[in-house]
Formats: structure tokens, sequence, C-alpha cells
């Protein structure tokens, strides 16, 4: 399961951000996992940034200790205990979809659990079955 | 309130002394919620008796509520200052990313006072202000100086740029405030209140998490709320047409102000429809932050450079009803192409389009009869329809190159006092009018409304039901309609609710909802804090010199029969009368 993403629907209401923090039961955007923001100026419309499950995912192979783990079907695992907050995911990701808990110092990834489309109303977002098979 | 909830922080910023602190405020927040009940109370704090509107004393108010990032549509910041146009109280909401932004940076409220020597633009990230030299864009146009402050600060996709234009630089006393490109402070001219403090914009982002009481509650509570918002008729509208789709009803009903209100029914209204619009120019939909509804419409005009073949300009603007009446039918004009490169003119200038409208249309009509030649407009004959002409006349109006100009920059209560044509200078309470001749209802509403908008107890609402039923209210009966909308209204604005879910806000659920933010307040006890609310915001208004007695009413809506006829002058005072007498009564 993935999330695959519509960007030209998008109206940028920012619901879905609102979701993902409460999917994890916090209020407001701190914990939020997906970001909408516009192509310089809004006329252009948005980018939707979160994680796009890359099968081959290159924050996987700069993590220094192993915190980061590939899933089956794309995207990673992050096992908190083992991160050591380096930031190197951060940097490797081109699409900026790790997004960084300043409270704790960690990364916060999207875990494709699909509650955002949920609260998306106008199909930008969708939940795929199988996943990554697209990129390489 | 919660002990550990942000919202009760306000932030307090001196451009003078190029300073700001910080200040827990849990005893006007919890009494007033937030937003506009908060607001007024940090108006009568910080603005002087008598103070001149542009001086540095005048303070800025913006306030959000509790709910803003915890419910959708709680999306709205209400700004409250001394209104350079009425002299009295300024009052103007605004959406974009404005509310949710202020509440992420950690305050309820935003209260900006003194004012710069030089340009400046304030930028506040969380608890870090900045104030930061805003020489190299002062005098440059809404939308770029959003580009090039987008360009330079952090905070993307959870920042407001608010910022003004040459008519807010220019001291224009009906010039807007533009945030997001796309939303307005519009009215009343909180534009030039910035201009006075030098101040070109403000940036705010942020990024936090909020408490709540009971998680699981409010989990509950909030699919509740916005599987409700989702399925109601009104997202469906606002989402697909737009406001816009009020063009055609209200032109059937004739009540369309058409040609500076020498109609009420415009011929050509079905090419100005929003159904002409979004089949001609809707380009893209967007939202505000947290609100899954969209109803900003942006247009997308395709204009061709004249020097050179096969090269073209897009630009892209939103567009509403309320433009739409202003620039389209109120100034005789079917000509879409035209009516939006003067939509677009006036957004860049950041003018209040419905003032900057009803202006035009009085100036076309006081140069028809003769009141003023073309020396006056330096060499401008306007016509009704006639953009070109039009889009001229806006920059003049911002430039005021000569008395006539400068005039028309002061609104068309102060023209009319000078070059006359009194008697068709439609303005209420000193704000020009907005779209609706559909009744007494429409005009006693922003005649008597606390900040003189067709949104503060949306008297057209109460013609339009009169209508389908066929039967009017009593002059007292009226009043007390008004009033009560008004009041409930406080609450609204108070939590920041957008109107466009007033449907799905009836007081149990927002009740409700607010006790999931630790205000335990019953729906009567909400209706009361409206009352005071709006009580308050009338003692502001006392204070400042507004009074009831002999409020000045334009003869043309008597000429000009409504979509409920003829209006009646003797009925509309006599409604003022009760309105007078219920309105410090306790209910």
């Amino acid at each position: 399961m993935r999330i695959a993403l519509d960007m030209e629907r998008c109206v940028g209401c920012q619901s879905c951000m609102f979701a993902c923090a409460r999917r994890q039961n916090e209020v407001g955007l701190s914990k939020t996992c997906i970001n909408v923001k516009s192509i310089a100026g809004m006329e252009r419309g948005f980018i939707v940034v979160v994680c796009r499950a890359c099968k081959n995912p290159p924050c996987v192979k700069v993590c220094p200790t192993g915190a980061l783990k590939s899933r089956l079907g794309g995207g990673v695992r992050l096992d908190i205990k083992k991160c050591i907050g380096c930031g190197y995911c951060c940097n490797a990701c081109l699409i900026g979809a790790i997004f960084w808990s300043d409270e704790i110092n960690k990364p916060m990834i999207c875990t494709h659990c699909g509650y955002c489309v949920n609260f998306c109303p106008y199909g930008v977002l969708r939940l795929e079955k199988k996943g990554g098979e697209k990129n390489a | 309130m919660l002990r550990d909830d942000p919202v009760a922080n306000v932030l307090y910023v001196d451009l003078s002394k190029k300073s700001f602190r910080v200040e827990r405020r849990e005893d006007i927040f919890r009494k007033y919620i937030g937003g506009a009940g908060v607001a007024i109370q940090l108006l009568h704090e910080e603005c002087p008796r008598d103070c001149d509107a542009l001086g540095p004393e005048n303070p800025i108010v913006f306030a959000v509520g509790p709910m803003t990032a915890l419910f959708p549509l709680a999306s709205k910041t209400v700004a409250m200052f001394k209104s350079p146009h009425s002299r009295n109280l300024g009052e103007s909401h605004c959406g974009g990313r404005s509310a949710v932004a202020i509440r992420m940076a950690g305050y309820g409220a935003i209260l900006v006072k003194g004012a710069s020597d030089t340009p400046l633009y304030l930028a506040v990230h969380g608890n870090r202000v900045y104030f930061r030299d805003a020489s190299s864009v002062w005098g440059i146009d809404t939308v770029t100086v959003g580009r090039i402050i987008r360009e330079n600060e952090p905070g993307a996709g959870l920042r407001t740029i608010m910022r003004i234009g040459k008519a807010g630089e220019r001291l224009v006393p009906y010039s807007c405030v533009t945030t997001e490109t796309y939303r307005h402070f519009g009215r009343l001219g909180l534009g030039a209140v910035f201009g006075s403090k030098k101040l070109k914009a403000v940036v705010i982002s942020g990024k936090r998490s909020l408490p709540v009481v009971d998680m699981k509650q409010y989990r509950r509570l909030y699919d509740e709320i916005y599987q409700a918002v989702i399925t109601t008729s009104a997202m469906k509208k606002y989402h697909e047409l737009g406001t816009a789709d009020n063009v055609l009803p209200l032109n059937e009903i004739g009540g369309l102000p058409t040609k500076n209100l020498k109609t009420a029914k415009f011929e050509r209204a079905s090419e100005i429809s929003g159904e002409a619009f979004a089949e001609k120019y809707l380009g893209r939909r967007l939202a505000c932050t947290h609100c899954p509804v969209g109803c900003i419409h942006i247009a997308a005009l395709r204009e061709p450079y004249e020097d050179e073949s096969y090269f073209y300009k897009t630009s892209m603007f939103s567009y509403d009803y309320e433009p739409i009446y202003a620039l389209g039918s109120m100034l005789g004009g079917s000509d879409t192409k035209g009516m939006l490169g003067l939509m677009h003119q006036i957004e860049k200038l950041g003018l209040d389009v419905m003032s900057s409208g009803v202006i035009l249309a009085w100036a076309t009509e006081a140069q028809e009869r003769g009141l003023i030649s073309e020396k006056e407009t330096e060499g401008i004959r306007l016509n009704w329809g006639d953009y070109r002409t039009y889009i001229d006349a806006v920059k003049l109006l911002v430039e005021q190159p000569n008395e006539f100009f400068r005039a028309l920059a002061h609104g068309v209560k102060h023209a009319a006092s000078i070059y006359g044509g009194e008697d068709f200078a439609l303005s209420f309470g000193g704000n020009e009018m907005p779209g609706y001749h559909t009744g007494p209802a429409a005009h006693i509403g922003v005649l008597i409304g606390a900040r003189h908008s067709h949104l503060d107890n949306a008297g057209y609402s109460i013609d339009q039901k009169a209508i389908l039923a066929k039967k009017q209210l009593g002059p007292e009966e009226l009043a007390k309609a008004l009033l009560s909308e008004e009041r409930w209204r406080q609450i609204l604005s108070s939590l920041v609710v957008c109107f466009f879910a007033r449907g799905v806000y009836q007081p149990d659920i927002v009740s409700k909802a607010l006790s999931v933010t630790g205000f335990d307040l019953a729906p009567e006890v909400l209706h009361r804090i409206g009352e005071e609310i709006h009580k308050e915001k009338y003692r502001f208004k006392i204070r400042e010199g507004f009074s009831l007695d002999n409020l000045y009413l334009p003869k043309r809506i008597f000429e000009t029969p409504s979509a409920l006829g003829k209006l009646d002058e003797k009925f509309i005072r006599e409604v003022i009368e009760h309105f007078k007498k219920a309105i410090f009564v306790e209910r």
C-alpha cells in the first residue's frame, strides 16, 4: 500500500496535513508527515510533499545506524530507538519528504497508513494496493 | 480554556521602538473566546479616543480563536483597527492561510502599534520576530511583493503573507490588505493603516502541537463536523461556481444594482454570470487552510501583447460575486475581458474592489450629468462599460494628480460633498454599498451593522426569504431579526468560523466543539456572549461619534424599485428606531 497523488486536483486546503497529525493523536501541524505548498504562488497550483514509497530508497542507503529499513512494497520503516538524529536521510531525499521533529530531533516519515486519503475531498490522494512499480 | 493553550498569548509589536513582547491574556479569551470578541477588547484598551486613524497610536489587532487549526473552516482572521474610511470601528475578516498561521505561530492575537520612519515588513516565525527593511519593495504591487517575500522567508506551506499595494502606501482610506495573493482584508481601509505605519507586509508562520481535553472525543467530533461540512449544499454551491453563482438569481428577482443603481436589473446579466465566468475563464479553484470547501475561483486571462504576434501573457486572479457586481453590473459593463483587466488592476493596486466600483459608478453618472467635466478627469471620458477608461481612472485615483482624484480617493460621499450628486452617492455609514438592492433589510442591515458590511447581519437574506414567503416582516420584527443575526455572528467571528459554514456550526455543535478546547459554554451562554460582544462594538462606535439618529440614506435607493418593490423611507426609519431601542436592552 502506498499513497499516490494527482497533484493537479489539489485546491490547497491542507486537510490532509491536519489528518496526519490526528492519526498520531496530535492536534496541529508539528507532527504531520505531509506538506502542501504552492508552486511559487497559488496561481500555479500546489506541490504535495509526501513519501512516495521508492522501491530502492536513498534514505535507507545513507542511514548510518540501520534505523531506516526498506518496507515491503516500497517506502521505509523507522526504528526510532536506533536513530541518532544525524539528518542524512533528509539530505538524501530529493523531494523533501522526510520531515523533522524539532522536539526529539528525529525524522518523521509517512507510513502510508492512508488515513489522510479520507480527508482529501478532491481525489488528490489515493491509496494504491500495489506500490512503487513505476519507479526503480 | 486550557492552561497550556497558546491561544491566550497576545503578541504586542511596537513599530516605533522595534520591540515586541508576549502577554498571556486568559482574562479576555476566557470571557470573549477569541476573534472579534477579543479584538474589540484589545481595541478598547489600545486605541485612544478620537485618535487619528492614520496616526501611530492607532493599533491593528489580528485575532483568531481556540477552534482554529482544530476544526475545519475555523479559518478566518479578524482584523480590528480604527477605520480611516468611516473614522470609526474598522473590522475586516480574511481567510487564506492567515488564521492557521497565527495559531501555529503560537498566538491567539497579534497587536501592532506605532509607526516606522522607513518602510519595513514584519516577519513572525513562531517566537522569533524580525523587523525587516522593506525600502526595496516599497511601491511594488501586491502580487509581486508577495513573490519577493516568498523567496526570502521560510515556512512554505505554513505561512501567510499579508501585504499592501500602492493604494495602501498612498493612504487611500479604502485600500485593502491582501493575503496569499487572492484573499483580502477588504473594506474600511486596513491597507491605509498599514501604509501609515510604513508597514508593507506581515509574514507569519509556525508549526506546533495544540492541547485538547479529550483526544478521542476530539477526533469523533472532528469526523462528525467534517462529514457535515462536505455534505452540505452550501459546499457544492461555493465549490462549483463560487459566490458568483449569485449573479443570475439576484438579477432574476431584480436586486442586482446596475449602473450606479439607476436600475436593479441588468439586461446582459447572463454575460457576467458565474456560469459565464466559469466557462470562459475559470483556471483553478483554491481553498483557505483547513477548509475542504475550496470556494476561491481563479480566472485565467490570456491577453496578447500588441507589439509582437503570438506573444501572450496569462494573468491569474480571483473573482467573486462582489467584484462582478461592483465592476460589472454597477458599471453597466458586460465585456468580461475588460472587466477582468480592471479587476486585476484593482488587485495589484490593493484597493477595495466594492468601494472602487461604486466610486467609479458615481463618477460616471456625475460626468454624464455634467457635474464634472473632462477638466476634472484629466481628459478621461467615463462611459458605462468602457473598461479602458476605468483602468486609467483607478490608476489616477491612487496617483491623485489633482483635486478631483484626491476627492475620489476619499470615498464617494466625500467626492459628492464637493461636486454634488449626493443623492446618488451610494454610501452607508461611510462605506460604499455592497451588491444587494433586494429590499429594505439589505440597506438597513448595512447601515446599522457594526462594520457596515452586508455580512454583519445578512439583511439581503432576510429580503430574499420575504420574497419567497411573499410576506415582509414588520418594522419591529425586522429590527429584531437583524439584531439577533448580528449577535450570533459575533460568536462565529469570535471562533473565527467562516460564515459559509454557519449552517454546520449551530449553537449546540459550537458548544460541543468548544468543550474539547476546555471552554464550558452552553448554547444560551454563547448567545449572551454574542450579545455582549455586539454591545462592546457599539460602545466603541458611539465613543468615536457614531449615532443611530439621522443616518444618511442616499435618495437613489428610494427611486429605483428593489426586488421587494419601492422602498419607503418612513418604514426604514421606524426599523432603525426599533433597533435603537433593542440594542442595549437585555433579552
